[in-house]
This record gives structure tokens, C-alpha cells and sequence, in this order.
């Protein structure tokens, strides 16, 4: 192959245009994707699990996550990332809870991207051994494509959401481990209809985890705290199985 | 609008290019994007005009070579195009499928003075 582009001195070459085709093949996410490596380097040297909560806006990822943090912040040092494009409500949410949170403000931005994970990881403080959440900005579309160096990502979708949902938005069901369905309480007056929405989420994606949970009420949290601790083992396991 | 963003990364990889390569024009910037990938083309198209305003791509034209999403059938055994993830499979009507192309997004290559 003639590649011109290849020529590091960049002189013209006799008998060629001065128009040159440069060869590239690059990523367009490379370097988010770089970044997102260093944070998952970091977040296994710290023994840490990484969590990326992604939804809709509204689909209750903040209240779950303050019934979560509360209720396994004695199990493991806990900490917050916050993703919102304005104020800092929600890292003080998960303030008053006692657990450590960082608020990113993306402005005009729709989603976390690696860098900004980093910078506010090395604002926490030291979590060894523990599970760092990282609640994204409430958007279906953008977050999918952005790997912050996270464990998995779980995506919350709540009952007064439509049945469709996972088939309107497949890329972030499809990019997501666990699909936590919330405002199951409510369910019986929305006439939502559990079994619909699993079979269009298996129909992106066939190996999605389904769990129902209510913010509100707790029902379902004891399962999905087995799921983590789960998840934590087996992160514990390959951990020591790599150290021989 | 995350091709916003996307874009941001095209011009970053571009001006790369420019420092390592000496080139000072971009006629063409030439992208793979996946029917499977996170991207629409014409809002990439609209957002690119807009980042390229004013860096060394200003006035280049981007052109998509669009790659076909495909995914293994495992009731099938076989290898099969899709056009959207939650499409079942052509063949058996199924949705046990694996993706395995059509997620890229590259810079492929650049046409430049």
C-alpha cells in the first residue's frame, strides 16, 4: 500500500498532487477512551467498583441511590460522583446521608465524560476497597457512548416510564448490565406492564439483569444489595486469582 | 447533542495529525460510522460545520461511509445484518443476537494540502 500520508517530513512528493490522502483509522472516542482506561486502572489499584447509573431524567436515580448509599455505608466506604449540567442539589442530597459526593456541573454538556470522572475521583476521599457511584446526567443518549472506566453501567427506568422505552433508546440498554426498574409501588395504579418492558430490554439486549425496586418504599433493595455484593466478590476473585 | 462532543474529538484527532504530518489544509475528512454506533449522520454533518468554524478543518467536507451493523445469530449459528439493535434476526425471528459490527466511529482517513 502507497501511503502518503506516512511521509513524516510532509515534502511534496515529484509526480504526485499536492493534494495528499492521509491515512488515519483513529477512534473518534480514543481519547475519552484513553482516559477512561487510566480511571479503570486507578479504580482497580484502589480495589474500587465503579457503578455508572444512567436514565432518563426523573426516573428516580438520585432517591435510589441515597436509600443505597444510606443503607450500605456501614458494608463499605462509599463515595458519589454527581453528574447534573446545573446546581449541586443532588450531591447535597447524598451529603446529608454522611457519604462523600462530588458534583460536576457539565453546563451545556449532556453527559460525564472520562476526564471529569477523573477529576472528581481525585476529589473523594480514599475509598480502598470500596464502590464508587457515578450518577450520570439524566439523559437516555449521549452517556451510552461515553465509558467513564465504571465496572458496568445500570440503567434505572421507572413504571411511569413508557413500556417501549428500552426499544426508543436501545444503545444505552444495550450498554447497560443491570436494568434496575423503579416506582415498582406504582405500578398496580399506571398499569404497567412488567413482562413487556423485560422482553423489549432482552430484545436489545438478551443478557440484561432485570430487578424491580421502589425508591420510595425499599421493596426490591435487598436483591439488588446481593447483586453488588456479588459483583464486589467476583471483582475480589479476579483480583486475587491475577496475584496468583 | 453528544456529536457535538463527537466533533470536538474529530478536530482534536485532526490537528493531531496536522502537528505530526505538516499539513496546513483539510479538504476532506473522511468517517466510518456504524449503523449501530451512537451517531446520526446529519447531525454530525451539522455539528461539524459548526466546531470546524475555526480550526485548520474550517470549510473541509465530511464525508460518512456508512458500515453495516451485523450480529451472530446463536439460535441460527450464523452471521446476519441488522439495520437497528432491537431487530429480531432475518432468518428465524429471534432477537438471541450478538453485535459485532457496525458500533465504529473513526476518523478513516483525511484529504489534505
Amino acid at each position: 500500500m502507497l501511503d502518503c500520508g506516512a511521509n513524516p517530513a510532509g515534502q511534496e512528493i515529484a509526480g504526485m498532487s499536492s493534494d495528499r490522502i492521509i491515512q488515519v483509522e483513529r477512534d473518534i472516542l480514543g481519547k475519552n477512551d484513553r482516559l477512561a482506561a487510566d480511571n479503570r486502572a486507578r479504580f482497580h489499584a484502589d480495589e474500587v467498583l465503579a457503578f455508572n447509573l444512567v436514565s432518563s431524567p426523573g426516573a428516580g436515580k438520585t432517591s435510589l441511590l441515597v436509600r443505597a448509599v444510606s443503607e450500605l455505608k456501614d458494608s463499605f466506604p462509599i463515595g458519589v460522583i454527581e453528574g447534573d449540567q446545573q446546581t449541586s442539589n443532588d450531591a447535597e442530597r447524598i451529603r446529608a446521608t454522611g457519604v462523600a459526593a462530588i458534583q460536576v456541573n457539565t453546563g451545556k454538556g449532556c453527559h460525564l465524560d472520562a476526564a471529569m470522572v477523573g477529576q472528581a475521583y481525585d476529589r473523594l476521599p480514599w475509598l480502598n476497597g470500596g464502590i464508587l457511584f457515578i450518577e450520570n446526567v439524566g439523559n437516555l443518549v449521549c452517556p451510552a457512548a461515553f465509558d467513564l472506566g465504571e465496572a458496568c453501567k445500570i440503567v434505572v427506568f421507572s413504571t411511569t416510564e413508557g413500556e417501549d422505552k428500552p426499544l426508543k433508546y436501545p444503545d444505552m440498554f444495550a450498554a447497560a448490565s443491570l436494568m434496575l426498574i423503579n416506582k415498582i409501588d406504582l405500578a398496580p395504579v399506571l398499569d404497567f406492564d412488567l413482562a413487556k418492558t423485560v422482553e423489549y430490554a432482552r430484545r436489545v439486549n438478551p443478557d440484561i439483569e432485570v430487578m424491580t425496586v421502589s425508591a420510595r418504599t425499599g421493596e426490591g433493595f435487598s436483591a439488588f444489595y446481593a447483586w453488588i455484593r456479588r459483583r464486589w466478590a467476583k471483582a475480589k476473585q479476579a483480583e486475587m486469582a491475577m496475584q496468583g | 447533542m453528544h456529536e457535538m462532543a463527537l466533533c470536538e474529538g474529530i478536530i482534536g484527532i485532526v490537528e493531531e495529525e496536522a502537528r505530526k504530518r505538516s499539513f496546513t489544509k483539510v479538504n476532506v475528512v473522511c468517517l466510518e460510522i456504524g449503523a449501530l454506533s451512537h451517531v446520526a449522520p446529519e447531525a454530525m454533518k451539522f455539528c461539524f460545520e459548526a466546531v470546524a468554524a475555526r480550526t485548520i478543518a474550517r470549510g473541509a467536507r465530511l464525508e460518512i461511509v456508512e458500515t453495516p451493523g451485523m450480529a451472530w445469530c446463536m439460535a441460527c449459528s450464523e452471521s446476519v445484518e441488522i439495520k437497528q439493535r432491537y431487530e429480531p434476526c432475518p432468518s428465524c425471528g429471534g432477537y438471541q443476537l450478538q453485535v459485532t459490527g457496525g458500533e465504529e466511529m473513526r476518523v478513516r482517513e483525511l484529504e489534505v494540502d
